[in-house]
């Protein structure tokens, strides 16, 4: 957006912005504008809205402070919020405004994906990476591709376990694609609600500098589910305790990308508060990893339950 | 009244311009009529049914076509129309009847859940591309997703000859070879025609869908077992 400034007489201000003796206007960028005002308040003001300055060069001129060294950066959210709410507020149930959250590019999905497996202490995932774009990409596709991957995989390591045992009949399972999809995607929106009305009720309490909006709680969420993927396909057809080491390695790496994104927004409340607040999150991971690995990936046991009880059954009527 | 004066003054200079008197300005202000020989073309109530069906059927079949051969064209966007992909949606639910899972719970999809996943699976990967700010509607999207399901349809018709022939590993070995050339086919084939409209940094975003969408439409295809 661009401010046009109109003054009747010129003013020492106008002359040293535009460098020119005598104008009738001259353009001169926002933050400067507000300065303009204050000399000169019989001066009038239009405001053309200009289409072609992209949401980033927007977002750089309202003063984005991504590399703020003096002080918490946090501690400016007052004052990017304000600016950056110069964008229109469209209702809910416009496409537009869903169209803000797909704002993103390539290489911006490749880099989250990157920093949301490795947790960097110091680095805020919502800080560094969201940088106030939380988008709804990344979540989605990677809840849908991890329900596909894990009904796909369990299958496939289904079968495996299976090879060669003459009584087993395969099927697809498609029923389980459901299943999966209602655990991850459960996982992927309703905790995130929880935890995000949980801080909101704790910041009323105690005075938090630190607010994260529930969108990009979401994105958080989203993204570190993204180390899964590769872990669920890395279950296919190997040993138990190769799965399990993976397992232990996933939940690693995204229970401490998930905590250190958390830990600003806990840090000044009660440690009964951070504690519970911590390990709530973390078990919410180990029973999402732990519950898909059971329920999808458990034929080992039932195999070998099989076969025992079968050896059982031939041998008792030997016996008598 | 004289800030107003004042205030016009910066626009003085705007009033000096004229349009010059040696450039000549003429035209001819009216509405083209439309001849009437347009109205014949369009009023298609005389013809023969027969004719009416062909049509349709040969606007199917040319697009049928440039699925097989996908270069860069606009044939598919411009006359987007929904049969071709109802009749491949059709078909491939069809043919993934049949199989073990009919005799019991478990198993393969049943006909609603083909026809669920290939539409509701389109219609979400129109929804994603046009948020990211695609310039494709909303129908033609869907048109050319639907159309590029036919190489798997018959990938799909391929399997189940072969296994007529027999269930064992040479069968499953055909069977993955087909499939994932076809799936190859389609996600080629839909890019082709879906890639101009997004912007260009954003193309990755729009085609992992699309590749998701055949792959899961090929794993069906590709375990579908025959009952025994």
């Amino acid at each position: 957006m661009v401010n046009v400034v109109c003054y009747e007489q010129q003013s020492e201000v106008k002359k040293r912005l535009c460098g020119v003796s005598q104008t009738s206007f001259c353009i001169v960028e926002f933050e400067e504008a507000g300065n303009l005002l204050e000399p000169n308040r019989d001066a009038t003001t239009i405001s053309i809205e200009d289409e072609d300055i992209k949401p980033e060069k927007k977002r750089k001129a309202a003063g984005f402070p991504p590399d703020d060294e003096d002080g918490d950066p946090l501690a400016t959210d007052d004052k990017t919020e304000l600016l950056s709410g110069q964008q229109k507020s469209v209702p809910f149930w416009t496409f537009e405004y869903y169209q803000r959250f797909f704002d993103i590019e390539t290489h911006h999905v490749k880099e989250r994906i990157i920093g949301s497996v490795m947790p960097w202490p110091g680095k805020n995932f919502i800080q560094v990476y969201l940088r106030r774009n939380p988008d709804l990409y990344g979540p989605f596709w990677i809840c849908t591709t991890l329900v596909f991957a894990i009904a796909i995989s369990g299958n496939l390591s289904n079968f495996l376990t299976h090879l060669g045992d003459p009584t087993y009949k395969y099927t697809p399972e498609f029923r389980k694609v459901s299943i999966a999809a209602t655990a991850i995607f459960g996982y992927a929106w309703l905790v995130p609600l929880a935890l995000w009305s949980f801080l909101l009720w704790r910041s009323n309490k105690i005075m938090n500098l630190v607010s994260y909006s529930f969108m990009e709680i979401v994105c958080v969420y989203g993204y570190s589910l993204s180390i899964y993927i590769p872990a669920v396909v890395l279950w296919i057809g190997t040993f138990e305790w190769l799965q399990w080491c993976s397992i232990v390695v996933a939940l690693f790496l995204s229970g401490s990308v998930l905590m250190l994104t958390f830990w600003p927004a806990v840090r000044d409340d009660h440690p009964k508060i951070i504690i519970a607040t911590m390990s709530a999150i973390v078990v919410f991971n180990i029973l999402l990893a732990v519950g898909c690995k059971a329920y999808f990936f458990s034929n080992s046991e039932r195999k070998v339950l099989v076969k025992s009880a079968a050896t059982v059954l031939t041998k008792a009527p030997s016996s008598t | 009244m004289a800030a107003a004066e004042e205030a016009s003054r910066p626009f003085a200079g705007l009033s000096d311009v004229s349009i010059s008197e040696d450039i000549p300005v003429e035209g001819d202000i009216s509405v083209p009529v439309g001849s009437s020989r347009r109205d014949d073309e369009f009023s298609t109530l005389d013809e023969p049914v027969k004719e009416t069906i062909l049509r349709d059927l040969r606007a199917v079949g040319n697009k049928f076509i440039h699925v097989l051969y996908p270069k860069r064209s606009s044939a598919l966007l411009r006359d987007w129309d929904l049969w071709g992909p109802l009749l491949l949606c059709v078909t491939l639910a069809l043919l993934l009847q049949g199989g073990a899972a009919d005799s019991d719970d478990q198993g393969g999809p049943q006909f609603a859940e083909v026809f669920v996943i290939v539409w509701f699976g389109s219609i979400i990967i129109t929804l994603n591309s046009k948020l990211l700010g695609g310039t494709i509607s909303f129908f033609q999207s869907l048109c050319v997703l639907g159309y590029c399901i036919m190489p798997l349809t018959v990938a799909m018709a391929v399997c189940r000859i072969v296994l007529i022939s027999g269930s064992g590993n040479v069968s499953f070995a055909v069977r993955l070879v087909v499939v994932t050339v076809s799936f190859g086919w389609s996600t080629f084939a839909s890019t082709a025609f879906l890639a101009d409209s997004q912007p260009p940094n954003r193309k990755a975003l729009v085609v992992y869908p699309v590749f998701l969408f055949y792959f899961v439409i090929g794993w069906m295809i590709l375990t579908f077992s025959p009952s025994q």
